[in-house]
C-alpha cells in the first residue's frame, strides 16, 4: 500500500495584476485571485493515481492563512481522501521553515500510524519560484530525492521518476521512501466531479499550528519592476495591415527564404 | 573567491546560461575589488572549453572526474561542489536559474543550513550582501539578503548578456575525484532515453515565433498559424490556456511553466499577456502582437502591433507574403 503526501501552495493566479502590500512584504491579496500553483496540480493528481494503484489514500498539506483551506478542499474534490492544514502566514516562512513543517506533518503522521512513505512537490511554487523546499525536506527527512520530473510511478517500493533533461528524457529510480518534486506537463489534472466538490466540502481536515518559529524567508522587500513606457508601433488594423505587416518581416530578415 | 558551477552541453561547451552566470560573477567580483572567479564543472574539459572559460575571466577550472559522475544525481554533484568549495575557500557559489543550476544549489543550501536564493537579477550591495531576484514569474522583484556564507544563488536566464572578459583569466585546470557518499547516489538517473527528444527544443532555440492563445478558438482554429510558422521557418508556441484545453501539446507552452524563449521575432496572436506567459517570452528581441483588445497587456508590451482578429488578419498575412514570393 502506497500512501503518498501531496504538498500545495494558494499562490496568486498569474492572471492578476500584482499589488504589493505596504510593507513591501507580500502580494496584497485583496486585489489577487487566488490557485494552485501549476505543478502542483499535477503533483495532486499523480498522487491520486498512485494511491489508486497501491491501494492507498493520498494526503493533502498546505501551510497558509484560513484562506488556503479552498487549495484543500480542491484536491479532496479531486480524489485526495484526507487533508492536513498548518494555520500559518506563508510569507513569515522561508522555504527552510516550510520544509521543516512539512518534515513535521510526516513524523507526526507517522507515530499516529498513517505514514507517508512518499512526498510529492512541485517543483517551484508560482509566487516564491524558491526551486528548493522539496530537496529541503529530504535533507531533513533524510530521504532521496528527485526533481522537476512529469512522470512517477511506484512499484515493489521502487520509485520511477522520469523527466526532460538537457541530455534527453531521463529516468531515476529509487527505493521508499522518497521525495519528488513535479514539473507541470506529464499529466493532466483531471477537473472534480459533482460528488466529488460535494463530498470534499464536508470533508474533515486536520488543522495544525506549526511546529517550530519560522526564521523568515530572508527577504529584505518585494518591488514591482519598474513600468517600461509603452513604444508599441501600431501597423494598423484587421487585414488591411497584411502588407505592414510583411514589410516588418521583411525589415528584420525573417521572411528570406 | 567565486565559485561558479558551469554546465556542459553534450558537445563539451560551456552552456550560454552558464556564461552570463561568469559574466554576472565578473561585476560581482569586480564590486568585491577583483577577487578571483573559478569554475566547477562535471566530466573533463576539451583545451577548447577551458580556453573559452578562460576568455571569461576563469582563473581555474575544477573538473569533476570520477564514477560518482557518470550519471546525474544532485545530490552527488553537490557533493563534488562542496569539497571544491571548502578546498577554495569561496564564500560565493552561483549557478545559472536553470533545473541543474538550481537543483545543485539547493542541495548545497540544504547541507549547508543556509538560504539559496534562485534566479537573481541584480546585486544590490556587498555589504550586507543583498540581491535582487524575480518571483511571480518576474512580475514582482525581491531583494534578498545573504547574509551567511556560503552566499548562494542561481542567475536568471538573459539578466546579463555573455561577454568575454577584457583580461583573460589563467584557466588551469586541476581535476577532482572527490569522495561521494553512496546515499549521495541513490537518486541519479539510471536511464536517458535519446529516442525521445525534448520536443520543446526546437521551440527554444527558435529565430521567429508564431505564438497562439484562447484567440484561436478551437484545436481546428490552428490552421492559418501554422501556416504563417511554415512560411516564416518558425516554431509554434502557444498559451498555457491553450494546452489546458487541450488544443496543442504542452511541450508547446510558452510561459513560467513552459519553456522560456528568446527568439529574434515573436509573433503572438490572440494572447493577452498573462503574467505567466510574458514569464516565458518576455526576453524576445522583437514582439509584434496580433490582438482584437489594444488595451491587452500583450498589445501594449510589444514593438508592433495589429488591431483585429487572428482569424481575419493572419489568412491576410500568409496571402500577402505567398504573393511577394510569387
Amino acid at each position: 500500500m502506497v500512501s503518498p503526501l501531496v504538498c500545495v501552495k494558494r499562490v496568486v493566479d498569474s492572471s492578476s495584476e500584482v499589488v504589493l502590500t505596504e510593507d513591501g512584504q507580500g502580494v496584497d491579496g485583496r486585489f489577487a485571485g487566488f490557485t494552485t500553483s501549476a505543478h502542483e496540480e499535477c503533483a495532486v493528481e499523480l498522487a491520486v493515481r498512485i494511491a489508486a494503484d497501491g491501494g492507498g489514500g493520498a494526503t493533502v498539506l498546505t501551510l497558509g492563512d484560513a484562506d488556503a483551506v479552498e487549495q484543500l478542499r480542491s484536491a479532496l474534490a479531486v480524489g485526495c481522501t484526507a487533508a492536513t492544514h498548518v494555520l500559518a502566514d506563508p510569507q513569515a516562512f522561508g522555504p527552510a521553515d516550510v520544509a521543516r513543517e512539512i518534515a513535521a506533518v510526516v513524523r507526526d503522521h507517522a507515530a499516529a500510524g498513517t505514514p507517508h512513505d512518499l512526498v510529492l512537490l512541485g517543483n517551484d511554487a508560482a509566487d516564491s519560484g524558491d526551486f528548493q523546499v522539496g530537496i529541503r525536506l529530504a535533507y531533513e527527512l533524510g530521504w532521496p530525492v528527485v526533481n522537476g520530473v512529469s512522470a512517477v510511478s511506484v512499484d515493489g517500493g521502487v520509485v520511477t521518476a522520469s523527466g526532460s533533461g538537457p541530455d534527453g528524457h531521463e529516468t531515476f529510480r529509487l527505493p521508499l521512501p522518497a521525495v519528488v518534486t513535479v514539473l507541470e506537463g506529464g499529466v493532466e489534472p483531471r477537473y472534480p466531479t459533482v460528488p466529488g466538490r460535494m463530498k470534499a466540502r464536508k470533508a474533515p481536515i486536520e488543522e495544525r499550528e506549526p511546529a517550530a518559529e519560522p526564521v523568515g524567508p530572508s527577504r529584505v522587500r518585494l518591488v514591482l519592476p519598474p513600468p517600461s513606457p509603452s513604444t508599441v508601433q501600431v501597423l494598423g488594423e484587421g487585414p488591411a495591415a497584411a502588407p505592414a505587416v510583411v514589410d516588418l518581416l521583411e525589415q528584420l530578415g525573417v521572411l528570406a527564404r | 573567491m567565486i565559485l561558479v558551477l558551469v554546465e556542459v552541453s553534450p558537445a563539451g561547451e560551456a552552456v550560454e546560461t552558464s556564461r552570463e552566470a561568469i559574466t554576472f560573477a565578473r561585476d560581482l567580483a569586480a564590486a568585491g575589488g577583483g577577487v578571483p572567479i573559478d569554475a566547477v564543472l562535471v566530466g573533463t574539459p576539451d583545451d577548447a572549453l577551458v580556453g573559452v572559460l578562460a576568455a571569461h575571466g576563469v582563473r581555474r577550472i575544477h573538473a569533476l572526474t570520477g564514477a560518482a559522475y557518470d550519471s546525474f544525481s544532485g545530490a552527488a554533484w553537490a557533493a563534488g561542489v562542496e569539497q571544491v568549495r571548502a578546498g577554495a575557500g569561496s564564500v560565493v557559489v552561483m549557478a545559472s536559474g536553470t533545473p541543474r543550476g538550481n537543483e545543485v544549489l539547493a542541495h548545497l543550501g540544504a547541507r549547508a543550513a543556509v538560504p539559496m536564493a534562485a534566479n537573481v537579477v541584480s546585486f544590490g550591495g556587498l555589504s550586507p550582501f543583498t540581491v535582487t531576484r524575480q518571483v511571480v514569474g518576474g512580475a514582482a522583484l525581491e531583494e534578498m539578503q545573504l547574509s551567511q556564507r556560503p552566499a548562494l544563488f542561481t542567475v536568471a536566464g538573459h539578466a546579463v548578456e555573455a561577454r568575454p572578459a577584457d583580461t583573460h583569466g589563467a584557466g588551469e585546470l586541476v581535476v577532482e575525484t572527490p569522495e561521494v557518499p553512496d546515499a549521495d547516489l541513490v537518486a541519479r538517473v539510471v536511464s536517458t532515453d535519446e529516442p525521445e527528444p525534448d520536443l520543446s527544443g526546437t521551440l527554444k532555440s527558435a529565430k521567429v515565433v508564431v505564438g497562439a492563445g484562447r484567440g484561436a478558438g478551437s484545436a481546428e482554429g490552428f490552421d492559418d498559424l501554422l501556416e504563417l510558422a511554415d512560411l516564416l521557418d518558425a516554431s509554434l508556441g502557444v498559451s498555457r490556456v491553450v494546452t489546458s484545453l487541450g488544443w496543442r501539446p504542452h511541450h508547446e507552452q510558452v510561459g513560467q511553466t513552459g519553456s522560456r524563449i528568446s527568439p529574434d521575432l515573436y509573433i503572438p496572436c490572440g494572447i493577452s499577456g498573462a503574467i505567466q506567459h510574458w514569464a516565458g517570452c518576455s526576453s524576445a528581441k522583437a514582439i509584434l502582437a496580433i490582438n482584437t483588445d489594444p488595451d491587452a497587456p500583450m498589445v501594449t508590451k510589444a514593438t508592433h502591433a495589429v488591431i483585429g482578429d487572428l482569424h481575419e488578419v493572419i489568412p491576410a498575412v500568409n496571402a500577402e507574403i505567398r504573393r511577394r514570393r510569387g
